[in-house]
């Protein structure tokens, strides 16, 4: 057993802090104010490597490792949550899916471009009527004349509006199993595709810097050549992307937490009553130690299920904990962090009351804290 | 024989165009310059363990007006870093690598220790010589030590051209040019290769070392250099030592602030402007 990280990942783990640090961090509360998507840090992003990361070189990732890749992610939400979902969503939703399942042309095609950040990808599951419940997918594909003519709406559908994404991958019902069941497959969906819109960005309690739209297909036609991996096995593949998906949002949400702890403990170390700072008084050095103790607590997890996943073992049952706890953890620790801060920290100059408001995201996106433990329930037999 | 004499016979012949220009970075690894340094009041040198060690902040300066030349020039240009400090910080030189050098010299040895200023500057001198340059770029300062003394030094010893404080830098038909910073302005200076120039951080924004940069790090060398392959004249390390650190003391205590108490904004800065004029700060 070995806890140490090894020199690529202490590395990557240090750029990657020192890059949020001193490029996003300084702009998180301006664009959270003006919902403006970070043009110029996903530019900066796609220079240092980030946007494809865990990915072969051959496809032009960085060829870097799940702990490498939790770390990073980690370290930009420590900063700000909307720049780490825009890439932890590129990556881990967007691009993994051509990785997976893609042919080798669809890789060229889509996969080298967006693993250079040339390009940003959606991944739409959820609908307005279907979202733990995704197998209840209302939007159909019927192939005719060689083209696949796609009916339906999809809702909430991260990195699918900006001006550099490229498209987004749907589910659709391609037809009936044999048990009557709705046969669900993955689409490619470009951006041109006649029939294919997207609404205005949704005005959002958090994430505001993140782009996310409601996408409708009226007729929307694109090539059979589209189909992503087998027909008929989308909704396998999709459960298995999230599987991973899930070690990103866990250390997303680890990351909004310690950025929250950060703030709370300067402040705490600064703010003065009764003649003393307020991290002399044990209620509040209680409340810190609880936040570090629980945020190192999740970030084993993560990087036990990023280890598991490095080596090639079982990883979804970790990572569903993982993703579950860090959720948690991130409400306490975030509602704590403003707690310390008092009155302050209800005020929109200081950090934390936006790190309160991206917080309860964590426990919605990709599978709801309920859905977690409905995962978890059935994985341990019950 | 003075270390000037040792030998010059390290000097490159430049063949026409820059194409090729050798760039020597030279870097220190120092602390993490927001850690708590201890000083061991017995040895009277710095704590290095349970330290991180980072490259001292000025040097990535030096190391960015490296590749930026380097990317200028094209061609065989390379850019290596040379280093030297205790084993246990060798790694530290893989950021330099990760930023974009081509390679690495690190030269360490328990007889380096207890260098003073002389020593240090004379031994990274005869590595320098050992290594072969066009152009040593170098840091102005560094974040422990802080003599700013080595650039100075260096070129004396090596019996090159120096430049200090460089704001910029170019290569052109075998000679360097740079704009010297002055306190009021900036004087533009030029001499011939094989040059030293210690530069300064308007030098421009050290990159950040790509994750290509890391994971290719790994590949490219760091080549150890010992006290025997600097073959000498003089003593180095704490033998050779010509200065000795006889006591230190941490800085006086902040005088307690003062507070001023006045009725109204406007009469509070009108105090707080008098003290200052007072004490001719405005
Ligand atoms: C900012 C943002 C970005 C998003 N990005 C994407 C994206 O890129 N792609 C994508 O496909 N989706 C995306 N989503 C959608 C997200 O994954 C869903 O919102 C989420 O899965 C929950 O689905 P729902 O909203 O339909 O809630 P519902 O499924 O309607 O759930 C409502 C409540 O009922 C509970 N519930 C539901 N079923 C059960 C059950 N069987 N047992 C117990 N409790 C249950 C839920 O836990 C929840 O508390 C995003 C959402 C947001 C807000």
């Amino acid at each position: 057993m070995n806890f140490d990280l090894n020199d690529d990942q202490k590395a990557i783990q240090a750029l990657a802090r020192e890059f949020a640090q001193a490029e996003v961090k300084p702009r998180a509360e301006q664009m959270d104010r003006d919902e403006a998507f970070p043009y110029d840090l996903v530019a900066k992003m796609t220079e240092l490597g980030f946007m494809g990361l865990p990915f072969p070189e051959k496809y032009g990732g960085a060829g870097a490792d799940t702990v490498s890749y939790a770390l990073t992610v980690m370290e930009i939400a420590r900063a700000d949550a909307s720049t780490a979902i825009t890439m932890a969503a590129h990556v881990s939703l967007g691009a993994t899916p051509f990785y997976l399942f893609g042919t080798e042309e669809q890789k060229q095609k889509y996969l080298v471009p967006l693993a250079a950040g040339k390009m940003l990808w959606g991944f739409g599951l959820t609908e307005p009527n279907a979202g733990s419940d995704a197998g209840n997918t209302q939007t159909r594909a019927q192939l005719r004349d060689g083209k696949w003519v796609i009916n339906g709406t999809k809702a909430f559908i991260t990195n699918s509006g900006t001006d550099l994404t490229g498209g987004t991958t749907i589910t659709a019902a391609t037809g009936k199993r044999a048990d009557g069941k709705p046969e669900i497959s993955n689409i490619i969906v470009p951006q041109n595709a006649p029939g294919f819109t997207r609404s205005k960005k949704y005005k959002k309690m958090g994430w505001r810097a993140s782009d996310t739209r409601e996408l409708a297909f009226v007729d929307c036609e694109v090539p059979e050549e589209n189909l992503l991996g087998e027909r008929g096995n989308g909704l396998k593949q999709f459960l298995q992307v999230l599987d991973g998906g899930r070690i990103s949002v866990a250390a997303l949400s680890i990351g909004l937490a310690l950025g929250a702890y950060d703030e709370a403990l300067a402040y705490a170390k600064e703010r003065q009553a009764f003649g003393k700072p307020i991290s002399k008084f044990q209620a509040i050095q209680f409340k810190l130690v609880d936040m570090l103790g629980e945020i190192e607590h999740a970030k084993l997890m993560i990087l036990k299920a990023a280890w598991e996943k490095d080596n090639g073992r079982d990883f979804a049952q970790t990572a569903s904990f993982a993703k579950l706890y860090a959720a948690e953890v991130s409400r306490r620790v975030v509602n704590e962090a403003v707690q310390i801060h008092g009155g302050y920290g209800f005020m929109d100059e200081y950090p934390v009351s936006r790190m309160y408001r991206d917080q309860k995201i964590n426990e919605i996106g990709e599978g709801t804290n309920e859905v977690q433990r409905l995962v978890l329930a059935r994985m341990m037999g019950l | 024989m003075n270390l000037r004499e040792a030998g010059l016979g390290f000097l490159r012949v430049l063949g026409g165009p820059e194409a090729n220009v050798k760039i020597v970075v030279t870097v220190k690894l120092v602390p993490e310059p927001s850690s708590e340094k201890k000083i061991d009041s017995g040895t009277k040198r710095l704590v290095r363990t349970g330290v991180e060690t980072v490259i001292n902040p000025y040097d990535e300066y030096a190391i960015e007006a490296a590749l930026a030349l380097k990317e200028k020039l094209g061609g065989d240009t390379t850019v290596t870093v040379f280093a030297m400090g205790p084993e246990n910080t060798k790694e530290t030189l893989r950021k330099a690598l990760a930023m974009g050098a081509d390679d690495a010299v690190f030269l360490s040895d328990a007889g380096l220790e207890g260098s003073d200023v002389w020593g240090t500057a004379s031994a990274l001198a005869l590595g320098l010589k050992k290594v072969g340059f066009d152009l040593v770029i170098c840091g102005g300062l560094s974040d422990d030590g802080s003599s700013g003394a080595v650039p100075g030094e260096l070129t004396e010893y090596l019996g090159v051209p120096g430049i200090t404080n460089a704001r910029s830098l170019d290569v052109v038909d075998g000679k360097v040019h740079a704009q010297r910073e002055t306190d009021n302005g900036y004087q533009v200076v030029s001499g011939p290769l094989p040059a030293l120039v210690s530069v300064t951080m308007a030098i421009g924004e050290p990159r950040y070392a790509s994750l290509k940069g890391i994971m290719g790090a790994k590949k490219k060398t760091i080549a150890p250099l010992a006290i025997a392959d600097l073959a000498s004249p003089l003593a180095l390390g704490s033998a050779g030592a010509k200065t000795r650190l006889l006591d230190f003391a941490p800085p006086a205590p902040r005088q307690k602030a003062q507070v001023v108490d006045a009725p109204d904004g406007a009469t509070g800065a009108k105090i707080i402007f008098d003290f200052l004029k007072e004490k001719r700060l405005v």
